[in-house]
């Protein structure tokens, strides 16, 4: 139940959110929500809710750590995943929830997105991918596709798009994975997946923004926008059974990478243990 | 046998801040700082600490403050190129309150400058290199067995003010070795972290009761769930447009500091009782200063030293205090007169005050600063 | 500045005279006396010129760099040709004999003796120069006891590589005649 949802997870005196009317974010949130809910209701996990830090960036995205009734530290533009780290090296114990967004972490934060997923320090990045700068009013993002419009590009975006959850696959990340705001149910376990994957986890969400992506490019209301997810984001099992020419302009979403690599704050504890073993004999 | 140690600036930086409790070091290797991330790699494991080697200055920081929210003192150690991209987050630092220490081992600038060479050319941007007003404590040491005590006290004011310190060394020092014999860590003062919200009814992260200027700090992930930002905020944590209340933040964070410099300033004074020239110098230049001046009082002359070890806020009181018995002041600094602006501004014209400074990556000589003193008539 | 003893460490990057100059300035402490270590090089860790600058006295030392030797070690013809232009009136110089000495040194206080050589043939490793330099100064000078100039090389040298820097710095003292230290040997004031 949505309402019951709100009253446990969410901070109700600072909602209504800001995110604009058709907006995907919402969505998002609520998929994180409802995955930390049933994260943190399954004994077998042994996840207190205190464990959990939620930490973002600036933009639209990040404005849902204020939202989210955790502990939340709302950080400054790209640095989110380089505050979470810190926060995990200092505290292994936590599961830290990064909530950032296309620019954030793929643009000004890029450099700290490939090195955490490098040492696959235990985070999970969930990226509210909207392909666009919303907060600042629609200039063009590293995941703007080509000959898209924005503020920035009134003829035509020139630049070749990123495609993050492979960025972050492509720099080591043990787990990547697409979601969108259409398939909540499949995202919602994507993320469940991601925040319980030890080692670093990113969900590449891509969401919807009407007010100014849309807009500019004619992609119609929230609801067109949604259909197009519908019909052009496959869930991974469809996907795999169909044709080449079915497939074509169409992508996959649901896991695209997992692995067990050592994960970092572990392979430190080893570490300090060898430390100290060398230091009493 | 001695019991003493031979040690550089750099590691007893390092041995300091262990002493005070630094469990996390988060940082990237730069010329001359880098022994300090080298021996911290070292030392924490070691210790039950963690070391992590980030991939830029921006992250360093930002690392540094994220582990200081999560419960641990936190340490970054920079040169002049790397404290420039630390800024933006020194300020979030100040903004959300959070303590942490941030070396910074000056080199000649500007830009890549003398990567080896000594300079002091960062005492301003220590000041006012992040944007809007804010508060900073900088201290600065002028001898290896000093770096060590020094950074206990940045720790225990980071802690006491909730505010980042910034450890203001340089090449001279950083690099300097010298015999030293470090304290039984159980007999240094240690600020602990507050271990939880003020008591009384109000539970808000950011309260601060009547008279109080600082709010008490709970980490993360110990019971209560809280929200921090960089935004200007309330006492709840949270952002806010209001005028009013984001004024009273600013100025709140201003005073904590300025109405605490009593606690916070030191000053060290050589042979000022009598003197009628007062040398200013900081950090590794006194080390000439205090050459010469022991060659100029040998030879008569009523020449003392006064120097900041707590370079901001600059000891406005202590110099003013000075001023009736001087009848000059000369600044001696490893930059173009940056300190000199601080001098200036006290004496405000009324003593009047003469520099020598260098700015090409070498060392001021005792014999540098008796020709100033000669050249001035002293 | 009359107690203070300046000395100075000439090379090229790599040769370890930082690390000579670091050992005496430990030693130095381990024998109870006052001592600043500096160095200056060039960003690069390896390669370029390197100096490295010990000052000892029975007294506090602030100004921690070295104004006018009153000892310089020399491995290079660069650095000899360099730091031989400003030296304290009576300075030692000890050089590598591989090196021409310039004419307007003072024969008498000059030290040529194969370092580099004895290091590569004798010792067998050419990276133990710096010990055999350690090791020559000190029997020329005598600042240290042989049990202090040892304890110093331990303190900073990795571990099982004792015997092989032992022999180094025996190798070194051997180049310095006794008979002929007397002239050098330096008491501290």
């Amino acid at each position: 139940m949505p309402s019951d949802l709100i009253h446990l997870y969410m901070r109700i005196d600072h909602l209504p959110h800001i995110w604009c009317p058709g907006c995907g974010n919402g969505v998002i949130m609520r998929d994180v929500a409802v995955a930390l809910d049933e994260i943190i209701n399954d004994t077998d996990n042994d996840i207190d809710r205190d464990d959990i830090v939620i930490v973002s960036g600036i933009g639209c995205s990040s404005r849902a750590a204020g939202y989210l009734d955790f502990n939340s530290i709302h950080t400054t533009h790209g640095r989110a995943i380089a505050f979470a780290t810190g926060i995990k090296m200092a505290n292994p114990k936590l599961h830290v929830i990064v909530l950032t967004g296309d620019g954030d972490c793929s643009a000004i934060g890029g450099n700290h997105l490939i090195h955490a997923a490098r040492r696959n320090l235990g985070l999970t990045v969930i990226c509210f991918n909207n392909d666009i700068y919303g907060m600042t009013g629609g200039q063009y993002s590293p995941t703007t596709p080509t000959g898209d419009k924005a503020t920035t590009a009134p003829y035509g975006n020139l630049d070749r798009p990123f495609d993050i959850a492979l960025l972050a696959a492509g720099a080591g990340a043990s787990f990547a994975a697409r979601g969108d705001v259409f398939h909540a149910r499949e995202t919602t376990e994507i993320i469940k997946k991601a925040i319980l994957h030890k080692g670093f986890s990113l969900v590449d969400v891509y969401s919807v923004c009407p007010t100014y992506y849309g807009r500019k490019n004619k992609k119609g209301d929230a609801v067109e926008m949604l259909k197009w997810q519908r019909d052009n984001l496959i869930p991974m099992s469809r996907f795999n059974v169909m044709t080449p020419e079915d497939m074509a302009g169409k992508k996959p979403i649901g896991i695209l990478a997992e692995n067990d690599f050592p994960e970092y704050t572990e392979e430190y504890a080893k570490l300090i243990e060898r430390c100290r073993n060398k230091n009493r004999k | 046998m001695s019991k003493a140690v031979l040690m550089q600036g750099n590691e007893a930086a390092v041995e300091g801040a262990i002493a005070a409790g630094m469990r996390i070091f988060a940082g990237y290797p730069i010329t001359p700082s880098t022994e300090i991330a080298e021996q911290s790699a070292l030392r924490l494991p070691q210790v039950g600490g963690r070391f992590i080697q980030m991939e830029d200055e921006i992250s360093s920081i930002a690392a540094v403050l994220g582990a200081s929210v999560a419960g641990v003192k936190a340490m970054t150690a920079t040169s002049g190129p790397g404290f420039s991209l630390m800024q933006e987050n020194l300020g979030y630092g100040a903004m959300a309150e959070i303590p942490c220490v941030i070396v910074d081992v000056q080199r000649a600038g500007p830009s890549t400058g003398l990567p080896t060479s000594p300079a002091q050319g960062d005492y301003m941007q220590a000041r006012w290199g992040t944007h809007g007003d804010h508060p900073v404590i900088a201290l600065s040491p002028s001898s290896v067995l000093e770096t060590f005590y020094l950074m206990v006290r940045a720790f225990n004011l980071s802690e006491k003010y909730r505010t980042p310190v910034i450890f203001l060394m340089d090449e001279i020092v950083g690099h300097m070795r010298e015999g030293v014999e470090l304290p039984n860590p159980s007999s240094l003062i240690i600020n602990h972290r507050r271990p939880s919200f003020h008591d009384g009814a109000n539970k808000q992260c950011y309260y601060v009761p009547e008279g109080q200027l600082v709010p008490a700090m709970k980490p993360f992930g110990r019971g209560e769930r809280y929200n921090i930002t960089g935004l200007a905020h309330d006492e709840s944590g949270f952002p806010t447009n209001n005028t009013q209340v984001a004024g009273k933040l600013v100025s709140r964070l201003l005073a904590k500091v300025e109405e605490h410099t009593d606690d916070i300033v030191r000053v060290e004074e050589y042979a000022m009782d009598d003197a009628e020239t007062a040398v200013v110098c900081f950090g590794g230049t006194t080390r000439a200063v205090m050459s010469a001046i022991l060659e100029a009082r040998a030879a008569g002359k009523k020449v003392g030293m006064f120097r900041p070890i707590t370079v901001w806020p600059f000891p406005e009181q202590q110099l003013k205090a000075r001023l009736p018995q001087l009848k000059n002041i000369l600044m001696v600094e490893h930059n173009h007169g940056q300190m000199l602006l601080e001098v200036q501004r006290v004496t405000g014209g009324a003593t009047p005050v003469s520099f020598l400074g260098k700015v090409d990556g070498t060392v001021i000589t005792p014999a540098e600063i008796l020709a100033k003193l000669q050249e001035m008539e002293v | 500045m009359s107690n203070r003893y300046e000395m100075r460490f000439a090379g090229s990057g790599g040769q370890g005279v930082i690390l000579a100059s670091v050992i005496m300035a430990e030693a130095a402490v381990i024998a109870g006396l006052n001592t600043v270590q500096s160095q200056a090089y060039g960003p690069e860790a390896r390669g370029g010129v390197s100096k490295a600058e010990t000052v000892v006295s029975r007294e506090k030392i602030w100004y921690s760099k070295v104004t006018l030797p009153n000892f310089l070690l020399a491995l290079t013809q660069a650095s000899l040709n360099t730091y031989t232009k400003t030296l304290a009136e009576g300075a030692v110089v000890m050089m590598d004999d591989s090196l021409d000495c310039p004419d307007y040194l003072d024969k008498s206080r000059v030290i040529a003796i194969p370092i580099l050589r004895t290091a590569k043939e004798k010792v067998g490793k050419a990276f133990t120069a710096n010990i055999v330099a350690v090791g020559a100064i000190n029997a020329a000078l005598q600042l240290f006891t042989d049990e202090e100039l040892m304890e110093a090389v331990k303190r900073h040298i990795p571990a099982g590589t004792e015997e092989i820097n032992k022999t180094a710095l025996a190798a070194g003292k051997e180049l310095i005649d006794p008979a002929a230290a007397a002239a050098f040997v330096h008491r501290l004031g």
